[in-house]
């Protein structure tokens, strides 16, 4: 109906798509001005010298940092130790959560049974498990991929079973109807029609299992980016925090953002 | 009628619950004590439960809990005291909107946390460092949601308004945060559970004060049936408060 709409007024579509572009750049305009407020006042902060040298370091320290860490071969084998771990802490939380979901989600006698308590786990703050799973796993990489899968795993769990339960009823009823046996019913109605939920799950799992893993690393390890930052805070390096702080989280996002296209949604 | 009978539909499901979780703590009893599981990396369950009492008595559990709370405290009202004026700002400027709840959002997916040893350089290991990290953290979802929840307002609540007359202020106060209430607080939800895992994760981290340093504590003393105890303690805290919460949110819910 919108669609015969704008083809009926052609001016009006016009005015529309000339409101937008302006629009659009009047935001880049406010962004690009806001980026530039916000530099201009840590450099001027910086060079005051109202703070310990340092704590608000220059932007132009800052920017040599990012260009030597990315020069630095160490910061790639870490950040190979800590791609690793996500994507481990990924694979196992989510396979798991996906299982659990599913269980879950198709039985509601199980799911009013046990449900309960994955929802309210799911927000507990994961790192405290940090001991029990240096306990169980040790000091090394082990440990690490199996607190960022417990922390992946609820996520994804609460949001198969939320998404088993959403399937449109006449999508069930057709497979009934045309006396689907369970593994066709599994394949062609339930997983295509659960994709959105579940991959959105694993997007958010991908953010926590990346907290997680990170700020375990901070804790104890001797490898990792997380590690890494605790190495360079303490020497007190600054521009290198700040450089190594700013690169992760610049990671970080480009992971979201790629996990966001694969599943079609966004943060 | 049928509230009763929802309510014995579900009584049987929860009692299955929490039969299969006591049972699942006596298995791992008798697989420890018969030297299945190692009793060094996973204590007794009775051990865990009687190390409840000892903790509560011995590691100063009220103080820390008036230290955990004193930081909860501070940064729960400090995300809304900023949060919610930045919301409302959002909502006000459109152009502004447009150019920055974009990176409201992605400043929530993002690894903030982890800026914490930052924080450590300028405030030391100190509740002031606790603090501030955990605003940081939890002040994007209170945000998005105080913005969300003030352009959902309905047209016909703020034509009345406007039919009335009434100044920004009026309409603000009258109007838009009372209609828009129900959304800010789904986002004070999110935010303070985003507080309760920064305050909690950051004391453990830096071993600093309340719940989260007493983990930390019993684990470097080796201490396995206080350790499980703690983690057991602050997972029960959390969960109170997530369902207090959530309570809220549902009496402050309009019923449809």
């Amino acid at each position: 109906m919108a669609a015969t709409g704008q083809v009926k007024n052609p001016t009006a579509t016009m005015g529309f798509a000339a409101r937008r572009a302006s629009d659009a750049r009047s935001t880049n305009l406010i962004r690009i001005g806001l980026l530039l407020a916000i530099a201009g006042s840590w450099e001027a902060l910086a060079r005051s010298g109202l703070l310990f040298r340092d704590v608000v370091p220059s932007l132009f320290s800052i920017s040599a940092a990012i260009w030597k860490l990315l020069g630095n071969p160490a910061f790639y084998a870490n950040l190979q130790v800590t791609a690793w771990e996500i994507f481990a802490s990924l694979a196992i939380g989510s396979g798991l959560g996906i299982a659990v979901g599913i269980i879950l989600g198709a039985n509601r006698f199980l799911g009013a049974a046990f449900e309960p308590y994955v929802y309210y786990l799911a927000p507990t703050p994961r790192i405290i498990f940090f001991p029990v799973m240096i306990m169980w796993f040790g000091v090394g990489i082990a440990s690490k991929i199996a607190l960022g899968a417990l922390s992946c795993f609820f996520t994804v769990a609460l949001s198969t079973a939320g998404g088993m339960r959403e399937v449109d009823k006449v999508l069930i009823r057709v497979g009934r109807s045309f006396r689907a046996t369970q593994w066709q019913m599994a394949t062609k109605i339930y997983l295509p029609a659960m994709r959105a939920p579940v991959l959105n799950g694993i997007r958010l799992g991908f953010g926590t299992a990346t907290v997680t893993a990170l700020l375990a690393e901070t804790k104890l390890s001797n490898q990792g980016l997380g590690f890494m930052i605790m190495q360079i805070y303490a020497r007190f390096d600054m521009p290198s925090l700040y450089g190594l702080l700013i690169i992760v989280f610049i990671l970080a996002g480009i992971g979201n953002l790629i996990l966001g296209k694969v599943t079609g949604t966004s943060a | 009628m049928a509230k009763a009978s929802l309510s014995q539909g579900r009584a049987l499901p929860m009692a299955v619950g929490v039969a299969t979780i006591i049972g699942a703590f006596v298995l791992l009893e008798m697989l420890l004590r018969y030297g299945v599981v190692n009793k060094y990396v996973v204590p007794l369950p009775s051990q865990v439960l009687m190390s409840l009492e000892r903790i509560v008595v011995e590691e100063n559990i009220l103080s820390r809990i008036r230290e955990t709370a004193y930081e909860m405290i501070v940064s729960c009202l400090a995300v809304i005291v900023l949060g919610v004026p930045i919301g409302a700002m959002l909502y006000r400027w459109r152009p502004l909107r447009r150019a920055v709840l974009d990176w409201v959002a992605a400043t929530a997916a993002a690894p903030l946390v982890l800026a914490f040893p930052l924080f450590l350089v300028m405030f030391g290991r100190s509740p002031t460092t606790v603090i501030v990290m955990s605003v940081i953290t939890g002040l994007a979802p209170i945000i998005i949601k105080t913005t969300e929840g003030l352009l959902g307002v309905r047209p016909v609540l703020i034509n009345v308004g406007r039919s009335l007359k009434m100044t920004d202020a009026q309409m603000f106060r009258m109007i838009l945060l009372p209609a828009a209430l129900p959304t800010i607080f789904s986002g004070i939800r999110l935010s303070w559970t985003f507080v309760l895992i920064s305050v909690v994760g950051i004391e453990f981290l830096i071993n600093l004060g309340g719940l989260g340093q007493l983990i930390n504590d019993l684990a470097e003393r080796y201490d396995l049936p206080g350790t499980y105890a703690a983690i057991g303690f602050v997972i029960l805290v959390s969960v109170i408060f997530f369902m207090l919460l959530e309570r809220v949110e549902k009496w402050l819910r309009p019923a449809k």
